[in-house]
């Protein structure tokens, strides 16, 4: 038998190159091609008086200058589209007043980093000096800076935009202001989280090249959405799409900002590719990355709850202010995903959930890494928190009795999904992870260490948070797999990977499904060229997706195969198998040459009826070898030529996955320092088809939820300047920050595909701002309602603890009862 | 100016150098060794970390003229022939890497760790790591990977 690889912690095939420099990432390709740099707006909110470029231009080796009436004029002199608005990816009917940005700024521009002028140089170093020299002439704007004066609509970022509003939508289960009036107990909870970013190490970049003899454009964009780049570039451009080919090269991590598409610089840059004839190519630095690309997280939301004396809500009413930004290309993605997700593994009673998206003069909002479910998890777990302190009640036991049961499964909460599809969980079972989490955190014993580390004088606290993840989102994925005559097996998947060791599990996925040893297949992912039709590598899909598309391919090679092999073996194809890439009639051991086997390398072979032979093994295909009867057409009238096989996969709606975070924190009673003492996690994404890849995604979500709930934030002044653009003041954890996290798995395999996997992705990061905040506020003894924390706000919190400005948790203070009192757990932390 | 200096063992000149352009740059753009990355260009995040003259330095600090004569050392050059560095070995075998774009620099640091302290404590290895920022892999396998890399070393 082959080893089974799925579920196997098997090293990665991608590791080799990548550890020796081989890695080819955007920066890497594209030696000697022309440089773009561009002038981008230093202001939040301005109009653009004019723009002069008179002292640039006698800098020596620069190729071209463009501003937005270059494009106007291209697209009149042609029929390109790059004076219009880039294009609203995902429309809504709730999105009333969406609005998308120019490639380059026409008369407006609506966040500091929005490009206004482009420069094409010999190198970047010259591109940047014409840019120093261009001036753009701005009148200044008041700008919209933060959901406050977003909300206060004091001063508008689109005139015609009333109070900034983009979108206000609601879903609703029941009624749930009712439930919530008739509930014995209510409380209600004011939250607010900030802006974080994905900040992969690797920036975004584009490279073109145009050959006009051919009349094919090649780009290379460091892109989780290659074909989509492809399409926009087509549309955009007005090229045929047949003529033009993307390729994501090495991906230095996405996290989410680079599936938005096409960014400005990827229509720009293949533009002037074109035009002049030359490669070009733009790579982002590190401080564009930050005013330029996307952030995420920054919302601010009340939650009103209706619940019985055991702690089972009745009824919860949710409401988020989101800030989206400057635009609105990725549409309601991220506010609806928090107030769907925001359930995770409860029942809510009636629910009613409501959001109100909004501009700011700001970097654009779309998603990054748990996009949108971080904030709803943050909401419902300090709900759960808050809950078990007014009752007096166990954390844990305030959640086991709201949970889901395995047997309610499939569980519909009546609500619509970000795919557009019906919110309803397909398998889990939350009650058992929940006794793995306490098992392994020793969540019964930490009384008696809290106890003892109080005597010491030390302050130490414990804190929880559950989530459930809609992972694995359609439409659809293909794959292509092809058996080559060498008996080399070569997959091609359309989406794009940006380090999770695609090429791995795919591999294994396909040398399981056909019988061959891992190392002889080889992946293919975000090549254009190789494979067209494809969504793209977001919402922890992947291995869901893609891997349901591999299997099904595989599985149709595989038929192809047994049915050529029993000809050629005039067996039975139900008596045959392949292992180790020899299908071999079953229960007959192995005998290379016996009439009981055939080679996969063979079978290829035989599979493409040949005139003309190159080698050995094609001459074996050609017609005076093959003989066989001549009334037959050598290819039958339903086959073709080849063992290949393409399939897709596309589910009829999501697959959640759950997991569940503690971890315990020390705080300074001094200092007011955060340290993190055990981190643990149980998790379930049902079948693991490399547990190793698995674990690596968990740690690093951990890693930047670290970040996001301790460290990183993105600091706007009033007047839209972001001053901590740059890795020195924006803190992405190091070595010396990041926990060692502990973890333990479930697997509750997904009822929905054949693989019954689920999405691995994204967990690591959604709750741990919730958890935090769940083990700060445990040691503190009141609430804490805004994340990130750092150490001086805390600092502060206490102050403001200490003359009684904030109530201490009801817990704490011996203020515990069960009547129905309606407590304002609120508290404005600033 | 001209730069020479002696890379990965080979002794390179380069003409038109500006003197005041990172080694990073030189080296990416001129010597065709991209193998060191750029992710800051602020001496903040490791990425395009290489030996001195058998010191580690982030080439986006150092200006190629102060390569003159000196000895450049990449992630290129580890390996000798075919034959993995027991670091790189190590990475690949604890997992740790998931994007890699991190990777060369925390390979030349890890090196770099590993000869100055063959038997480093966790404390020393998150101290000696905490100039390398990895977007990826929560940092976890590459303690891994240091640890392993330590022990085998030990065991040579
Ligand atoms: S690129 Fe040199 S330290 Fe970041
Ligand atoms: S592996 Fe991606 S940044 Fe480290």
């Amino acid at each position: 038998m082959t080893t089974r690889m799925i579920g196997e912690p098997i090293p990665r095939r991608e590791d080799p190159r990548l550890v020796t420099g081989q890695g080819r990432y955007l920066d890497d390709l594209g030696a000697g091609a022309l440089q773009v740099a561009f002038v981008r707006s230093p202001h939040a909110h301005a109009r653009i008086v004019d723009i002069d470029v008179t002292d640039a231009l006698d800098v020596d080796g620069l190729v071209a200058i463009y501003t937005y009436e270059d494009l106007a004029a291209a697209d009149e002199a042609g029929s390109s589209h790059l004076s219009e608005p880039l294009p609203l990816l995902i429309p809504h009917p709730d999105l009333t007043h969406p609005r998308t940005a120019y490639p380059l700024a026409r008369d407006e521009v609506n966040h500091v980093g929005e490009p206004v002028v482009m420069v094409v140089a010999t190198d970047r170093y010259v591109a940047e000096d014409v840019c120093d020299r261009i001036r753009v002439n701005y009148e200044v704007l008041p700008a919209v800076v933060g959901l406050d004066a977003a909300i206060e609509a004091t001063h508008l970022v689109h005139p015609d935009i009333p109070g900034n509003i983009g979108a206000h939508m609601v879903q609703e289960r029941g009624d749930a202001r009712a439930a919530i009036a008739a509930a014995p107990h209510r409380l209600e909870l004011d939250l607010e989280i900030e802006r974080s970013a994905s900040m992969p190490m690797e920036g975004r970049g584009v490279y073109a090249r145009w050959d006009a003899d051919d009349r094919t454009l090649r780009v290379y964009t460091s892109t989780q959405a290659a074909t989509s780049v492809r399409a926009a570039i087509a549309a955009k451009l007005a090229v045929p799409i047949d003529r033009v080919e993307v390729i994501a090269p090495d991906v230095g991590g996405g996290f989410g900002v680079k599936v938005v598409h096409p960014w400005p610089e990827e229509v720009l840059i293949p533009w002037a590719a074109m035009r002049l004839g030359r490669e070009v190519k733009w790579t982002e630095d590190r401080r564009e990355h930050f005013i330029s690309s996307a952030h995420e997280r920054g919302q601010k939301q009340k939650v009103r709850v209706g619940f019985d004396d055991d702690g089972r809500l009745l009824g919860m009413e949710f409401q988020v202010w989101h800030d989206h930004g400057a635009y609105t290309p990725y549409g309601l993605i991220v506010p609806i995903i928090t107030t769907t997700q925001v359930l995770g593994p409860y029942k809510p009673g009636a629910y009613r959930g409501e959001f109100w998206s909004l501009y700011t003069n700001t970097v654009i909002v779309t998603p990054y890494r748990g996009a949108g479910r971080p904030q709803g998890c943050f909401a419902m777990e300090r709900t759960m928190d808050a809950i078990a302190d007014y009752l007096g009640l166990d954390r844990t036991v305030v959640r086991e009795r709201n949970f889901i049961q395995p047997e309610e499964m499939p569980y519909d909460h009546g609500l619509v999904f970000q795919d557009g599809r019906g919110l309803v969980y397909d398998s889990g079972n939350y009650p058992a992870l929940l006794d793995k989490l306490k098992a392994l955190v020793g969540w019964d014993s930490f009384a008696e260490y809290a106890e003892q580390a109080r005597a010491e004088g030390r302050r130490v606290g414990i804190g929880l948070a559950c989530y459930v993840e809609g992972t694995g989102v359609g439409p659809y994925e293909g794959a292509h797999v092809r058996v080559e005559t060498t008996g080399e097996v070569v997959v091609a998947t359309g989406l794009t990977t940006q380090g999770q060791g695609h090429q791995t599990m795919l591999a294994q996925i396909v040398a399981d499904e056909l019988g061959v040893p891992v190392e002889r297949v080889t992946v293919t992912t975000g090549d254009t060229r190789r494979f067209k039709y494809a969504v793209g590598t977001f919402a922890s899909r992947t291995a869901v997706m893609s891997g349901n598309a591999a299997a099904l391919a595989a599985r149709k090679v595989r038929a192809k195969a047994l049915r050529i092999a029993s000809e050629a073996l005039e067996v039975d194809p139900s008596d045959l198998e392949i292992v180790d890439g020899v299908v071999r009639v079953r229960g007959v051991p192995s005998s290379p040459g016996a009439k009981t086997e055939i080679p996969l390398s063979t079978v290829a072979v035989l599979s493409n009826p040949l005139r003309y032979a190159f080698d050995a093994e094609a001459a074996r295909a050609t017609q005076f070898a093959v003989g066989g009867s001549s009334e037959e057409p050598p290819v039958a009238e339903d086959d073709e030529p080849g063992l290949e096989a393409v399939d897709y996969y596309s589910p009829p709606r999501s697959t959640f996955a759950a997991g569940m975070h503690a971890a315990i924190v020390e705080t300074d009673p001094e200092t007011a320092e955060i340290k993190v003492l055990r981190y643990c996690v149980v998790h379930d994404c049902g079948n693991l088809i490399n547990p190793r890849i698995v674990e690596g995604q968990i740690h690093g979500g951990v890693a930047q939820g670290v970040g996001g709930a301790l460290y990183e934030r993105m600091v706007y002044d009033s007047a839209g300047q972001l001053l901590n653009a740059s890795f020195m003041d924006f803190l992405m954890p190091y070595a010396s920050e990041v926990p060692t996290v502990e973890t333990d798995h479930l697997q509750t395999p997904s009822p929905l595909n054949p693989l019954g996997v689920k999405g691995a992705g994204e967990a690591g990061v959604i709750p741990a701002a919730a958890v935090f905040a769940s083990a700060i506020s445990d040691a503190e003894g009141f609430a804490i309602t805004r994340m990130p924390i750092s150490p001086s706000e805390l600092f502060e919190l206490r102050e403001r603890f200490a003359a009684g400005e904030i109530p201490p948790l009801r817990s704490r203070s011996g203020h515990i009862s069960g009547e129905g009192r309606f407590v304002r757990a609120k508290e404005d932390s600033r | 100016m001209h730069l020479n200096c002696v890379v990965n063992g080979e002794p390179r000149q380069v003409d038109n150098v500006w003197p005041g352009e990172s080694l990073l740059y030189t080296l990416r753009e001129r010597m065709g060794l991209p193998g060191s990355k750029n992710a800051c260009e602020q001496g903040e995040c490791g990425s395009c970390t290489v030996y001195l003259d058998e010191v580690p330095v982030c080439a986006c600090l150092v200006p190629a003229g102060q390569a003159q004569g000196r000895r450049v050392r990449t992630v290129e050059g580890l390996a000798e022939a075919t034959q993995l560095d027991p670091v790189q070995r190590a990475f690949l075998e604890a997992g740790a890497v998931q994007c890699g774009f991190c990777t060369p620099g925390l390979i030349i640091t890890v090196h770099d760790l590993l000869r100055r302290n063959p038997r480093p404590t966790d404390e020393d290895i998150r101290e000696a790591l905490a100039g390398n920022l990895c977007r990826c892999t929560g940092y976890e396998k590459i303690l891994d990977a240091v640890r392993l890399a330590a022990a085998e070393s030990e065991v040579r």
